[in-house]
């Protein structure tokens, strides 16, 4: 912890954080990181499997076989959240499950479960963004941040 | 009574006549299962949604400690409840079943041992001849509540904590066989800055200390005055806070006598995490556990401190820190 965290605590505060923090039980960042490499790895793995299904089987071209693919992982992901396996997979895993295509599904398809009891539209259509919203609003707000800085660069001469 | 600072003591001597304590399927591969009075299998028990199991398993607890303690739900005086859903839903929709006359409490997971606390008091005070005092917590709507949906894929850290999904009550009469509830304390709210909600056990210790020193001060006691001390859902990481902090406190507690009932609930082998939390936790572990064992003359006086996190999702948003609460109950037989 930073000491600009402990600025606006009291002294007993301060103390006191000092004195929980050293009991609580430590994280190994190092094995976490190790985990989340082993199941992201597995999952794009199985990931460049299927697309070289697709390419070898059906016709898709490298470029074109991403479509099909990433719905197959979409599709996995969802059954496997319905199944109520995913978050034993993600609490290993970490961010390993998370970063992948199948973790973006997973929050869409979990808040949709979640508030099914809340009826389609309020519940379902409601808050089956709640976790995947922020994502799509701050990467469509970085597009268009990085567009607009491509476009100054265009203009003023830069990259062609 | 009044003693000291903030401890209630009771000489008219209110009596537990009964306690019921109903668990879900992950309670039931549990520590504690044996002492349940109603395990259930299903998570959802045949209901639609988990905020209505909640309720139907507070509405069990409830009818089984009324009949337990030979009443009927008309002779009961006051029906006393919290829970951790907003608005205390799970408690008012089961006093609407019930229909007794009924007082709304919160605290938060200590909501256990408040209840129990002020029913003492109401039928010391005569102001009552039975009140029964419940809580319950759900995992799945508490977890839907404070934190993600229950199949969301996020790793949670070693200091989270499992929500118990149980409802446990206690009929407290002003005359019977059975323990007595004999003095409580009342705890003021104790913030560190812990701000982290997958962290609350260490949030929580300070305040269940701070009631500890209270209760032994104003009554004059020394710890090993019981047979058992616990506190309510700290969890292995708050418990040995806790332990630690007491001994920096200058209070002695001998082996063997403080334990949590977060730790005691589950096993060693269930993914838990850092152990049991939630309204139902102290709730079923004293109801049902620390009952059974004071019944069958194992333990004789004990002290349970039901502990609380006062946060809400919103306040946690709003970078606030989190304000805990516990509240003593010394019970004997």
């Amino acid at each position: 912890m930073s000491n600009k965290k402990y600025k606006k605590l009291t002294p007993t505060q301060q103390e006191y954080q000092r004195f929980a923090k050293e009991r609580e039980p430590k994280r190994s960042v190092l094995f976490n990181i190790a985990k989340a490499f082993l199941v992201g790895g597995t999952i794009c793995t199985i990931g460049q499997g299927l697309q070289m299904f697709f390419v070898t089987y059906f016709n898709f071209t490298e470029k074109t076989a991403g479509n099909p693919t990433v719905a197959v992982l979409i599709f996995a992901s969802a059954l496997l959240t319905g199944l109520g396996v995913y978050d034993h997979i993600a609490q290993w895993g970490g961010a390993g499950t998370a970063v992948p295509v199948t973790g973006f599904a997973n929050t869409v398809t979990s808040a949709a479960i979640e508030h099914r009891s809340e009826g389609y539209v309020l519940g379902v259509g409601g808050n089956m963004f709640k976790i995947a919203g922020p994502v799509i609003v701050f990467g469509v707000f970085s597009a268009f941040v990085v567009a607009i800085i491509k476009i100054a660069v265009q203009v003023l001469g830069g990259v062609k | 009574m009044i003693q000291g600072h903030q401890t209630w003591v009771f000489p008219s001597r209110p009596v537990i006549l009964a306690s019921a304590a109903v668990g879900g399927p992950f309670e039931a591969s549990g520590a504690l299962a044996n002492d349940f009075d109603l395990l259930h299998q299903d998570l959802f028990l045949g209901q639609g949604s988990f905020e209505k199991a909640e309720k139907k398993m507070l509405e069990q607890a409830c009818e089984l400690a009324v009949d337990k303690a030979g009443l009927k739900k008309e002779d009961v005086t006051f029906f006393l409840s919290g829970d951790l859903m907003n608005q205390i839903i799970s408690s008012g929709f089961t006093a609407r079943t019930l229909g007794i006359p009924f007082l709304g409490i919160f605290g938060a997971c200590s909501s256990a041992i408040e209840g129990l606390a002020l029913a003492g008091q109401l039928v010391d005070s005569n102001s009552a001849h039975h009140v029964l005092a419940g809580t319950s917590s759900h995992n799945g709507s508490v977890e839907k509540q404070f934190r993600y949906p229950t199949e969301y894929g996020a790793q949670k850290p070693p200091t989270a904590q499992w929500t118990v999904t149980g409802a446990g009550a206690a009929l407290v009469s002003a005359a019977g066989n059975g323990p007595i509830i004999t003095s409580a304390t009342i705890g003021r709210v104790v913030d560190m800055g812990m701000s982290d909600p997958f962290n609350l056990g260490a949030a929580m210790a300070p305040a269940a200390v701070d009631t500890i020193q209270a209760h032994l001060r104003d009554l004059g006691r020394d710890p090993s005055y019981y047979d058992l001390i616990a506190t309510g859902d700290l969890g292995s990481v708050g418990y040995h806070i806790a332990c630690d902090l007491l001994k920096k406190h200058g209070i002695d507690i001998p082996e063997g006598i403080y334990t949590d009932c977060g730790i005691l609930i589950y096993q060693d082998d269930q993914p838990v995490i850092a152990g049991g939390s939630g309204c139902g936790c102290s709730a079923v572990v004293t109801y049902g556990h620390f009952m059974k064992r004071m019944l069958k003359g194992e333990l004789k006086r004990i002290l349970v401190v039901g502990t609380g996190a006062l946060l809400s999702p919103l306040s946690y948003q709003q970078k606030e820190s989190i304000p805990c609460i516990a509240h003593a109950v010394s019970i004997e037989s």
